[in-house]
């Protein structure tokens, strides 16, 4: 169990350490793959924890990146309107944009704004009693519901081209190496803080009361439990997580479109966690890294194949590693440990990755 | 009156259109309870076979015959979504009966392999099929112009609720699946062999897809994501005319096609399927289980 500890820490520790041993280009896309490691997280709470298939996190991380996109967007265009509200023959703000020019109330929203849209939508499926397939197939709609309106609303969300040209944050240029160091340093520390809020939580009593749910939950509810509130809450917490991940995602990567909140980018966000083990929450970054470094050396090298590769993944995990690669070691380990000393005993269970 | 007409009838086109890929879905997912992600790709087979054997007819047959390849290619279209689907059960579906959202997962990486395959055989670009001359025009009533294409599709959509209940009322392997869906567990006992049922009627579901993709060659050009544009409306449907209940898709798929036509035209084909969506998920807080579905007092 130790052993466990000792090797997150040394993993964040040498993530943190990345800007010492990687090039500015890797560094960025590791930056990258971190931000969806935060998704992929909360996707680690909801679905391997609680049970609960969500197909709709795209949305969650796009609104994240949104309200911080709109913020940046404000700040490089110098109390002008942005530019592409100008192309789309917008003579003014519109109303809801302009509290968006304070940083404090942009960044609170893009947490608070997904985890209340969450939390209402959670709330009138899961009180009906809507669950497994079904939502995830209504989370699924509820991507097609907010993409098509991003896409329509032109002149509000820049439409198909989404927003991008940002120039400044607080006055520090985004181009900058450096600023992107610290923003790199940020996302290593909030994905740590963010790792070890997700562990207590699902070492306390709460989060036993989460897999409960997953494996039974009526008789939680016949035991006086409520489900609703306990799937509300991880849910909105999830997607909270996501569109914080939206925020230091727009912040590196200097763009947001609905393309990056769509179906497949959603469906994406669940194949990380089913790769790295949807059981466990190192798993699940492990599950965003390993993924997504595979999936720029696939598409540099072979973009053709990316696709069917990214098909088998999904078939062979499903078929053969159900619960991924932390599963599949976890499962080896103890093999080997049974093999070695039949009287040794293997306390897998209660450590905090498992 | 003309408009009225018109908007009537477009709604029961594309209600009719969407009925029958949420059929196939209805019956794979009452039936067996796994979800098929892949059940656009069977819509985008069967378009491709209908350009496939269109293609066929213009090279190789005389050209007097070319406009009856249609007939040709409405069997072959429901045969070739009916292999792939039997293909997918054998291969894939039937390791993973009670596992709901790990089968929907699996395949929807089938459907990402399909696309990409359909994408290097025909190319990126969308294909168009010519339609034969005997679609083109329409009939007028009252001043409205009903293309025979949409009439035909409607035609072949009510053909095919026909064979369908007729096959499921009428024949002993019908009644077999009825049973199976109905009760697995008590069918088994009773002697009906539950992997044949399951393998035809995923076959049936599947081919019900294609025949969909052959009828949507006559409204536009084809492409290898035909399937994921509908694919999600479908699922709707299913949910929201109640699992289980072939009536109730019926319904489904009628009052969506209504809405989203009519939604369309007062805002815009974008925003209609916005509204469609959020009238769907408004209506499941009144009536969680669907339009019609089996009553029943199991738990879950």
């Amino acid at each position: 169990m130790d052993k466990k500890k000792l090797g997150c820490w040394l993993f964040f520790i040498a993530l943190f350490l990345g800007p010492l041993y990687l090039t500015e280009f890797r560094l960025a896309l590791m930056g990258k793959f971190l931000c969806f490691a935060i998704v992929a997280l909360g996707i680690c709470l909801i679905w391997g924890y609680t049970g609960i298939l969500s197909l709709g996190h795209g949305v969650y991380f796009g609104i994240g990146a949104y309200c911080t996109a709109m913020y940046l967007k404000l700040e490089s265009s110098n109390g002008q309107l942005p530019d592409f509200m100008e192309w789309s023959g917008v003579s003014a703000l519109p109303a809801f944009w302009i509290p968006f020019s304070n940083p404090v109330f942009a960044l609170g929203a893009s947490l608070i704004v997904p985890a209340l849209l969450a939390s209402m939508l959670g709330f009138l499926t899961f009180k009906n009693r809507i669950k497994g397939v079904y939502f995830s197939l209504i989370s699924q709609a509820v991507v097609v519901v907010f993409v098509t309106l991003f896409v329509a609303k032109q002149d509000w969300t820049g439409g198909t081209n989404g927003l991008t040209n940002f120039t400044t944050l607080f006055g520090f240029s985004l181009a900058s190496p450096l600023v992107q160091i610290a923003l790199y340093m940020l996302t290593v520390i909030i994905l740590g803080l963010s790792f070890a809020l997700a562990a207590r939580l699902t070492n306390s009593r709460a989060g036993r009361v989460l897999s409960a749910v997953r494996d039974g939950e009526n008789r939680v509810r016949f035991l006086g439990f409520n489900p609703t509130s306990y799937k509300v809450f991880v849910y909105s917490l999830s997607a909270a997580l996501a569109g914080l991940a939206g925020t230091l995602f727009v912040l590196q990567v200097g763009l947001i479109s609905p393309a990056m909140m769509g179906i497949i980018p959603s469906i994406e966000m669940v194949l990380w966690v089913a790769v790295g083990g949807r059981h466990s929450l190192i798993g699940a970054i492990l599950g965003a890294v390993i993924v997504n470094s595979a999936k720029s050396f696939f598409s540099e090298t072979y973009p053709d194949i990316w696709s069917i590769f990214l098909g088998l993944l999904f078939i062979i995990v499903v078929m053969f590693l159900p619960n991924g690669i932390v599963g599949a070691f976890e499962s080896w380990n103890e093999k080997r440990n049974k093999a070695k000393q039949k009287g040794g005993t293997a306390d897998a269970a209660d450590s905090v990755v498992s | 009156m003309a408009v009225v007409i018109t908007q009537l009838f477009n709604g029961i086109s594309l209600g009719s259109i969407l009925l029958l890929i949420a059929l196939g879905l209805a019956i794979t997912f009452g039936l067996m309870n796994v979800i098929n992600m892949a059940h656009g790709e069977f819509i985008m087979a069967g378009a491709y076979t209908t350009y496939v054997v269109q293609q066929a007819f213009s090279h190789y047959v005389p050209a007097s015959l070319f406009n009856y390849y249609y007939v040709a290619a409405i069997p072959l279209s429901f045969l070739i979504g009916a292999l792939l689907g039997f293909i997918l059960e054998k291969t894939l579906i039937r390791f993973l009966y009670h596992r709901p959202l790990d089968s929907l997962l699996a395949t929807w990486g089938v459907s990402l392999i399909l696309q990409q395959v359909a994408r290097s055989i025909f190319g990126a670009p969308n294909v168009a099929v010519t339609s034969p001359t005997w679609l083109d025009g329409g009939l007028t009533i009252a001043g409205a112009v009903l293309p025979y294409k949409r009439l035909f599709i409607i035609a072949l959509v009510t053909i095919c609720m026909v064979s369908l209940y007729l096959y499921l009322d009428k024949t002993a392997a019908g009644r077999k699946m009825r049973a199976v869906t109905m009760n697995r567990s008590m069918a088994s006992s009773l002697g009906v062999s539950t992997k044949k049922v399951d393998a035809t009627a995923f076959a049936i579901g599947s081919g019900l897809a294609g025949v969909a993709g052959c009828a949507l060659t006559v409204l536009g050009p084809i492409g290898s994501t035909i399937g994921t544009y509908y694919i999600v409306d479908a699922f709707m449907i299913v949910i929201l005319g109640g699992i289980g209940s072939l009536i109730g898709t019926v319904f489904g798929a009628l009052s969506v096609g209504m809405l989203g036509t009519i939604a369309e035209f007062w805002s815009g084909a974008s925003m209609a399927k916005v509204i469609v969506f959020v009238a769907i998920i408004a209506f499941l807080q009144f009536k969680p289980a669907g339009l019609l579905s089996a009553r029943t007092r199991s738990l879950e």
